[in-house]
């Protein structure tokens, strides 16, 4: 096993909050006049990604050159992909031009962890089908713990389509190391009931008003209509039942924060108010994607 | 030319033999079976002392790739693995390229497996014309031809009434209907069973009810047209209690199932490992108690591989584009003593029967018996021998098992097909 960083699941607490608090380290450097670091000079990061992003992409490849790394970022559109080369070949070929790292999304999951037992290169896996996507939970719990002193105890609500979302699976394995309570909340066809086994403290609701009552977090989801292979809802009557608006954010605690990976459907899964809501924490989550994933590449080849 | 085996323990199910003997073959058949029996001139003498002697074993469930997907295996090569194996028959599935579903493709693997298998191949027709599900195969033909069963397996026939008109036609023409049980729409897209560990991993989940929905329709329409209804590769809990009530209802119904899913559940699969990937998928753990406890029952009345060779570079991908099927002729014999015998739930000579008498009951070819007169097929293998499985000297083209690197005790030793050793340790 190479030391790239497939998901949240095989980390334990303490290499989790290492990078945190690197990442609040990096922080302050997002305000300053010279935004750059010595740290990775000489390295090289390879961005591959075989899914559209673009806050994602972007936000390794700020990452990567605000710490010197030189970043080479590649879409499947305008690769080999498209004249039939396998996964596997792309990546040694890839890996031949001896990068440090390569950072990789895919649309199938468990992609960068099939390529990591063939692969000498570390992978930092971007986002893998409907399994994790790491560094996205670890901004989550970034930006939550520039609000709260913890997340232990913590009551937190992730609605929507929960059985396609790989930041539900990675936010619900880091949360549930910080012994915070996770709530599951969606329509009982992207909800399957073997979700309650995934981490301690997890429980399952179809009621958005029973998943919001008293939390502390709420992260909505994006209704990922490129993973719905069939109609496991009627998307006509989503927003109605699933949908956050401002009067559900009376039943949460006062103090509440509204989260959302993006990109966000304004009127889908979320109103245009609650997207622009004082405690919409979104635009921060963006920020400290930055930092977060400067403290990964640096964990990763520093 | 004849062959003395002797001193082994002879164990043949159908006669109810178990005792130490010696078996004369010779002329291509069982000439006798009894003690000191002395060796003709000429007889070449096998030692079986410490060994078991048994019929030879039959797998009514193998892919061997040809026509048409010869890089993956060839009646030839897949042969070899089977005998290998100790099989010393094999019935192929229809879905190569062109699908076995007339008189000329069957003709062909007879041929081609006449003139290059080492073991006995029995070609299994498919129902329905390319097996789409639609239109009914030549199946009469077929059978002239040498066809022995009809199966769309792999594609399983979803329109109930094709299915009933099959079973008709297969009643008059006395032949087995064997189906791949799933429904195709509660399984779309699935790579894995729907469990904790599909949701875990993000792969999308092949149910347990979409082999239990197909079993319950097909157990209907076999009471109704009175066919003989044979269930590939059970792998469900439910499945299993509905056939062995059937067939204590007297419904013609019998079931077989794979090594892989007597021995793993989906909790013991490497992390997007596709040498876990079939169909039926490793099921719960559950799941897979109930088909042990359904061998061990007389439910289940046949072990059958459902070998399906598929190329490294099919397998080399990411899980959700891997093709399904593992390899497992070379491992089955390993696998049932290990998984079955040696913990105690069947007897050595129950398990004989799965991989003779069992299938031979369902598949009606003329073998699986020690008795004099009968084919000279003969599997020597020993119930302590060690020994470590490695796929890269497996005879099959491809390397797809999860069993690789496993140390096993016991195994095939030696496999005589119609009076010739065709494989010895």
């Amino acid at each position: 096993m190479n030391a790239g960083l497939l998901g949240i699941e095989e980390l334990d607490r303490a290499e989790i909050e290492a990078i945190l608090a690197r990442a609040k380290e990096f922080q302050p450097l997002q305000s300053q006049q010279v935004k750059k670091l010595d740290t990775l000079r000489g390295k090289m990061i390879v961005n591959l990604f075989y899914e559209a992003s673009t806050r994602t992409r972007t936000s390794f490849e700020i990452a990567a050159k605000r710490l010197s790394a030189d970043a080479v970022s590649i879409t499947a559109s305008g690769s080999s992909v498209t004249k039939g080369e396998s996964l596997v070949d792309t990546l040694n070929t890839l890996a031949a031009m001896r990068p440090d790292a390569i950072v990789m999304r895919h649309s199938a999951s468990g992609a960068p962890h099939f390529l990591s037992r063939h692969l000498p290169t570390p992978i930092i896996n971007a986002g893998d089908g409907t399994h994790e996507h790491p560094t996205q939970a670890l901004l989550d719990a970034r930006t939550i713990l520039d609000r709260r002193a913890t997340l232990e105890g913590l009551r937190v609500a992730i609605i929507g389509d929960i059985a396609h979302s790989r930041v539900a699976r990675s936010n619900v394995h880091l949360l549930s190391k910080f012994g915070a309570e996770i709530v599951l909340c969606g329509p009982a066809s992207l909800l399957p009931v073997e979700l309650e086994q995934l981490a301690p403290g997890v429980h399952l609701t179809t009621d958005i008003t029973e998943a919001i009552r008293d939390c502390d977090v709420i992260m909505m989801l994006r209704v990922q209509l490129e993973r719905q292979h069939e109609a496991a809802f009627p998307a006509s009557e989503y927003f109605r039942f699933y949908g956050l608006r401002l009067e559900h954010l009376d039943l949460a605690k006062p103090e509440c924060i509204v989260m959302h990976p993006g990109p966000i459907n304004r009127g889908r899964e979320l109103s245009s108010e609650v997207a622009d809501f004082q405690r919409s924490v979104i635009l921060n989550q963006v920020e400290n994607g930055i930092a977060v994933r400067m403290a990964v590449l640096e964990k990763v080849i520093g | 030319m004849s062959t003395l085996i002797k001193n082994g323990r002879v164990i043949d199910p159908a006669s109810g033999t178990d005792h130490v003997a010696d078996v004369l073959v010779a002329g291509g058949q069982i000439a006798q079976v009894g003690t000191g029996i002395a060796a003709p001139q000429g007889a070449e003498i096998f030692d079986a002392t410490g060994l078991v002697v048994a019929p030879g074993f039959i797998d009514m469930h193998v892919h061997l790739r040809e026509p048409g997907f010869e890089h993956a295996e060839t009646i030839e090569s897949g042969s070899r693995a089977a005998a290998a194996g100790g099989f010393t028959s094999v019935c192929c599935m229809p879905n190569t390229k062109p699908v076995n579903d007339s008189a000329t493709v069957t003709s062909y693997i007879v041929e081609r497996a006449r003139r290059l298998a080492v073991v006995n191949v029995f070609p299994i027709g498919a129902i329905t014309k390319g097996s789409a599900g639609e239109e009914l195969a030549a199946i009469g033909n077929m059978k002239a031809a040498g066809a022995v069963a009809i199966s769309d397996d792999g594609m399983p026939v979803m329109n109930a009434r094709v299915m009933r008109r099959a079973m008709e036609f297969a009643r008059s023409y006395d032949l087995p209907v064997i189906q791949h049980c799933e429904d195709l729409n509660l399984s779309a897209g699935g790579d894995m069973h729907e469990g904790v560990k599909s949701v875990r991993w993000g792969l999308r989940g092949i149910p347990a009810a979409s082999e239990d929905v197909m079993v319950a329709r097909d157990l209907l329409l076999a009471e109704l047209t009175g066919a003989r209804y044979h269930v590939a590769h059970i792998s469900t809990r439910r499945s299993v209690a509905m056939v062995g009530e059937a067939r204590s209802k007297a419904i013609t119904v019998t079931c077989e199932a794979t090594p892989h899913h007597f021995t793993l559940a989906d909790e013991n699969m490497e992390p997007y490992d596709s040498n876990y990937k079939m169909k039926p998928p490793l099921r719960s753990g559950c799941d897979r108690g109930a088909v042990v406890d359904g061998i061990a029952a007389g439910t289940v009345t046949a072990i059958a591989t459902d070998h399906a060779p598929h190329a490294g570079s099919e397998k080399m991908q990411e899980f959700e584009r891997c093709p399904f099927g593992i390899i497992g002729l070379e491992t089955a014999l390993a696998l049932a003593l290990e998984e079955l015998v040696q913990p105690g739930r069947i007897s050595l000579a129950r398990m004989i029967e799965l991989f003779t008498t069992g299938p031979e009951s369902v598949m009606r070819l003329g073998r699986g018996r020690l008795a004099p007169g009968a084919p000279g097929d003969v599997t020597v293998f020993s119930t302590d021998l060690e020994w470590a499985y490695d796929v890269n000297l497996s005879f099959s083209r491809s390397r797809n098992s999860p069993f690789d690197g496993r140390k096993f005790r016991g195994g095939p030793v030696a496999t005589m097909v119609n009076g010739e050793f065709v494989w010895r340790r």
